[in-house]
Parts: C-alpha cells; structure tokens; sequence
C-alpha cells in the first residue's frame, strides 16, 4: 500500500463523493437519495483512514472519527426509513415532487 | 508497482463502477444491490489499509444492517421490478454541472497541495490499542463522545419506533 500516494486515495474519495452529490441533486425518490447519502459518508471515511494512516500514523484519530461517522449513519438510516415508511403510509408514494404539503 | 497498490486500483475501479452504477441506474432494487458491492469493495481497501477492525465494521454495519434496512424499505414502498419515473432533464443538468464542477475543483487542490507521508513508526490499530484509547478518560481517550454517540443511537432508535408507531385512536 506504501506505493500508492495519497493523493491517489483522495481521487477515489472525491469522486466517491460527488458521485454521490449527482444522484442526491438528481434523484426524486426518497429511497435512491438516502442511497447517495451513503456514499458520501463511505467516501468521507475512506478520507479519515487515509490521512490517518498516512500522515498521522502514531495516532488512531481518524480511526475513531470513522467509527463515530458509522454509528451517526446508523442512527440517520433507521430514522430516514422509520420517516419514508410513515410518508408512504399517508401519501402512497415516495418521490418528493407528490409530498409537498409542508412546503411553505 | 507491488500487489497491493494493482489491488487498490482493482477495488478503486470496482467501487467507483459500482457507485456510478447506483446512481444512475433505473431499477431501484439493482441500485441497492450495487451499493452492497459498493460498499464491500470500501471494505476491501480498508483491509488494505490495515485497518482490520474498521473493515469488519463496515461489513457488519454497512452491509449487515444498513443496506438491509434499505431493501426492506423498497420491498415496503415500491412494486417489484418497477422501473423508476424518468428524471427531469433540468434536475439532471443542474446535478451534473454541481458535481463536475464540484469534482474538478476538488481534484485540482489534491494535486496542488504536497501532502508529506510522515515518516513516523506507526502504531498497531489493533483492538485492544482502539479500546483502550475509547474507554480512556485521562490521555485524550474518547470516552465522552463515546458516551455521547451511544446516547443519540439510543434515542434515534427509540424516536424512529416513535414515529411508524400506529396511531391507535
């Protein structure tokens, strides 16, 4: 792995990331746009462990604000599923352009 | 070039792939499913990294727990097999022009910025080194945020019970 520079690490990350930033801007269901928050929180953890692992090696910082970012996506899954299930039961559907009473 | 920096590209291509795959496709089972991979091949380079634990988390979280979670909930709000609508053009070029200028930018101070590998013997994230730093309260363990994090999935949990719990009157 010492081969591979950090910056190389850091593309993926980025791309990871707005990879994910396109399908939450361009989606409109609300199951698909949870999906692209995922892979912004993986690509914002491959960022920890690298620098991590690379500049700060003496340390397990990034180590422990990964496994703090984990247990936040936990916690954001269940509630944002627990929130579409009860829209769907109220208006029968998930895209965001039909569920619009509370705009405004 | 050695073995594990060819694996790295190889995970590299297939995670980007796959999440690419995610996003764009029509099927909204298929996405959930190349997320799963996805996210499989996050773990891969975790392990790469020599962070075994962290990896094990991702597998047992991520893949175990939060993408089945995801197929349960498309399971209970779509049709199977159902294709999704098809996207407005504007959302699509908005969303495009955002996340390649956002890309690009990025991209350019990556390769602006030196970053310097240190050269420092590095410790052995091990389990026991992590446990022992997260339940430390004296030499800058994470003992509080620990605390702290355990009480908001604590609440999360019990809030999103709250929230699809039948309304009986």
């Amino acid at each position: 792995m010492e081969q591979v520079p950090l910056s190389h690490v850091l593309v993926l990350s980025t791309a990871l990331f707005f990879l994910g930033v396109y399908g939450f801007f361009s989606r409109r269901n609300l199951v698909t746009m949870l999906m692209s928050v995922e892979l912004m929180l993986n690509s914002i953890n491959i960022n920890f462990v690298a620098f991590n692992k690379y500049l700060y090696p003496h340390q397990l910082e990034g180590l422990f604000f990964t496994l703090f970012i984990i247990t936040i996506a936990a916690a954001e899954v269940s509630l944002a599923i627990a929130i579409i299930i009860n829209l769907y039961r109220k208006f029968k559907t998930i895209d965001i352009d039909d569920t619009q009473t509370m705009k405004y | 070039m050695s073995a594990s920096a060819i694996i790295f590209y190889i995970l590299a291509a297939i995670v980007l792939t796959l999440g690419a795959l995610t996003v764009f496709t029509r099927r909204i089972f298929r996405a959930a499913v190349y997320l799963l991979l996805s996210l499989v091949g996050v773990a891969g380079i975790y392990i790469l990294m020599e962070m075994d634990f962290i990896a094990a988390l991702q597998i047992v979280i991520y893949v175990g727990g939060i993408v089945v979670l995801i197929i349960f909930s498309i399971f209970l709000t779509h049709q199977a097999g159902e294709k999704l609508p098809e996207q407005s053009r504007k959302h699509i070029i908005w969303a495009g022009v955002l996340a390649s200028a956002g890309l690009v930018s990025t991209t350019w101070v990556i390769y602006k910025s030196a970053f310097k590998a240190a050269g420092i013997p590095a410790i052995d994230p091990s389990v026991r080194n992590i446990g022992r730093q997260l339940l430390d309260y004296t030499h800058h363990g994470y003992v509080f945020p620990f605390e702290i994090v355990s009480v908001l999935l604590l609440a999360a949990l019990i809030g999103s019970i709250v929230i699809v719990m039948n309304d009986k009157n």
